[in-house]
């Protein structure tokens, strides 16, 4: 087994209040890996410290085996890790190829920028339509795509997605996750977040459940059974 | 008093140039990092003493005095940012506020240290060369050359802002710092290149400034009021903006002191800064929109 991502003995403080208990997730390369749980469960801390955002207490981050728990940000993603983050963030006062350029500031994806612009206006036509419109005219939808694609442009072995689908038509939501399957086949390691258990399970390779800031838990998404995932998910068993 | 008026006029106009190049690195950091950088005068005289020591000591061209000037700027540029404001700004806008009033201090009295309070010029052929005479309106070349000078200075750093990957990158870390970092832009060296753009700025209008007035090390402080003034009218962070709120300014002052004596010259220039601050607080070219 091949783990791109590693989270050992994870704790995170929000001031005394404790946001992880003791987490440790295995995100295996070439997977989709995703994270269940209700509002305030903790799933957006956790890809936080990840990504650098939050300060563990205590735990390790590994990434392709090396610690990186506590690194800058920027340095973090410039290993290789894209995430989108909640609600989209794109840069609004950007066209919407600004906002693309911006995804591939680092050297390497730099000198990738037109082929990968090429690749993902082949897969968002909807971007290359209004590429020099401002991204704050884009519909929700269309912001989500622009988020994703951006993160395509960093050229990444990992994308984490918090929530990609919140707030946006069932139509579209099947569409991006169409997206991230053509990823994902083409090497892509991908992290979800997720607060429909059914799309979760349905579209991922192995998942954790996480309730109160643990993880509660975990299996192939193929072995989960809907109404297991259900009953941890409202903390009706054994570790509410 | 009427006949008087044209010459107020231009004369304002361009005076309005160099208030605009003064006042463009204060908005540039204001629009990037929100802090009110009390040390912007200070710095610039600081560029205008260079500047004229070395073209005393070095050679006696002022604009390779001006390079030198600005490669010493750069370091100074890069230390008080990475090692001082870039400690701070995390906590909030008041502890850099405070951080850049100290600098404020340490600058002037560092200059009075080693160059005496005695007023200098840095003298140029500029200022006694007239480029128009006419019965009405004189124009001195150094008027002239200060507002193309400006013009071309802020038409360059809006093309550096819109144009370049360092521009959209640094822009990207001011309108969103996290996501900036996901993307993998360090910002906090994004803030260190903005300073450096503006001490390139302040550099340029301190050498300006020394041609056209003289100067002693305290001067700064009547600069920042001026820089504040650009910065307030054109609306915070604009960069055409100061170019407007530049020329908006020049011409209050010396359109009032036609009328009212020149005696009252930076009274009526701050009279139009209060209307305009009651009209359209966030200034007049500003995106942000009024809450």
């Amino acid at each position: 087994m091949n783990n791109i991502i590693e989270v050992n003995g994870l704790s995170v403080l929000h001031g005394d209040l404790r946001a992880l208990h003791d987490v440790s997730m295995n995100i295996e390369s070439g997977k989709i890996v995703s994270i269940i749980g209700a509002n305030g469960a903790g799933k957006s801390t956790l890809l936080n410290t990840i990504m650098g955002i939050h300060r563990p207490a205590g735990g390790t981050v590994r990434f392709e085996g090396g610690d990186i728990t506590g690194w800058r940000t920027s340095k973090i993603a410039s290993k290789g890790i894209a995430m989108t983050p909640e609600g989209s963030r794109v840069f609004a006062d950007m066209s919407v190829m600004e906002n693309l350029w911006m995804g591939a500031y680092l050297p390497d994806a730099k000198k990738a920028r037109a082929a990968q612009l090429e690749k993902v206006y082949g897969m968002f036509p909807v971007l290359k339509e209004k590429s020099s419109q401002l991204a704050s005219f884009l519909s929700g939808g269309q912001r989500q795509m622009l988020s994703i694609a951006r993160a395509i442009m960093m050229n990444p072995k990992v994308i984490i997605c918090d929530e990609i689908s919140l707030g946006l038509a069932p139509v579209i939501i099947q569409d991006i996750y169409v997206k991230v399957r053509e990823l994902n086949a083409a090497g892509i390691t991908f992290l979800l977040v997720e607060q429909e258990i059914k799309r979760s399970l349905r579209h991922s390779d192995y998942s954790y459940v996480m309730v109160k800031g643990r993880i509660v838990m975990e299996g192939k998404s193929s072995e989960l059974s809907h109404e297991a995932v259900s009953d941890a998910y409202f903390g009706i068993n054994q570790f509410a | 008093m009427l006949e008087t008026l044209p010459q107020a006029v231009v004369t304002g106009v361009l005076l309005g140039g160099l208030y605009a190049v003064i006042g463009i690195g204060m908005s540039l950091i204001f629009g990037i990092m929100k802090l009110t950088n009390i040390a912007h005068g200070d710095i610039m005289i600081l560029g205008t003493f260079l500047t004229m020591r070395i073209a005393q000591s070095l050679t006696g061209n002022p604009v390779i005095a001006l390079l030198l000037t600005i490669v010493i700027m750069l370091v100074f540029a890069f230390a008080i940012q990475n090692f001082l404001i870039n400690k701070v700004i995390a906590k909030g806008a008041e502890p850099a506020l405070l951080v850049t009033f100290g600098l404020s201090i340490i600058i002037s009295n560092a200059l009075f240290l080693v160059f005496g309070a005695n007023t200098r010029t840095i003298p140029s052929q500029l200022v006694t060369t007239n480029l128009i005479r006419t019965a009405h309106v004189s124009v001195s070349m150094m008027y002239a050359v200060n507002f193309i000078v400006a013009v071309a200075v802020i038409a360059v750093l809006s093309l550096v802002m819109n144009k370049t990957s360092l521009g959209r990158a640094i822009r990207a870390a001011s309108s969103d710092t996290v996501m900036s970092e996901l993307l993998g832009i360090n910002t906090k060296h994004m803030y260190v290149y903005a300073m450096m753009l503006t001490v390139v700025t302040a550099a340029i209008a301190g050498m300006l400034v020394g041609m056209t007035f003289p100067f002693y090390p305290t001067t700064g402080t009547q600069y920042l009021i001026i820089a504040f003034g650009v910065v307030v009218i054109g609306g915070m962070g604009s960069l055409p903006g100061t170019l407007v709120g530049g020329i908006i300014l020049g011409l209050a002052q010396l359109v009032g002191a036609n009328f009212i004596g020149p005696t009252y010259q930076q009274l009526t220039g701050f009279l139009v800064l209060l209307v305009i601050l009651a009209i359209r607080p966030q200034g007049l070219l500003s995106k942000a929109v009024r809450k």
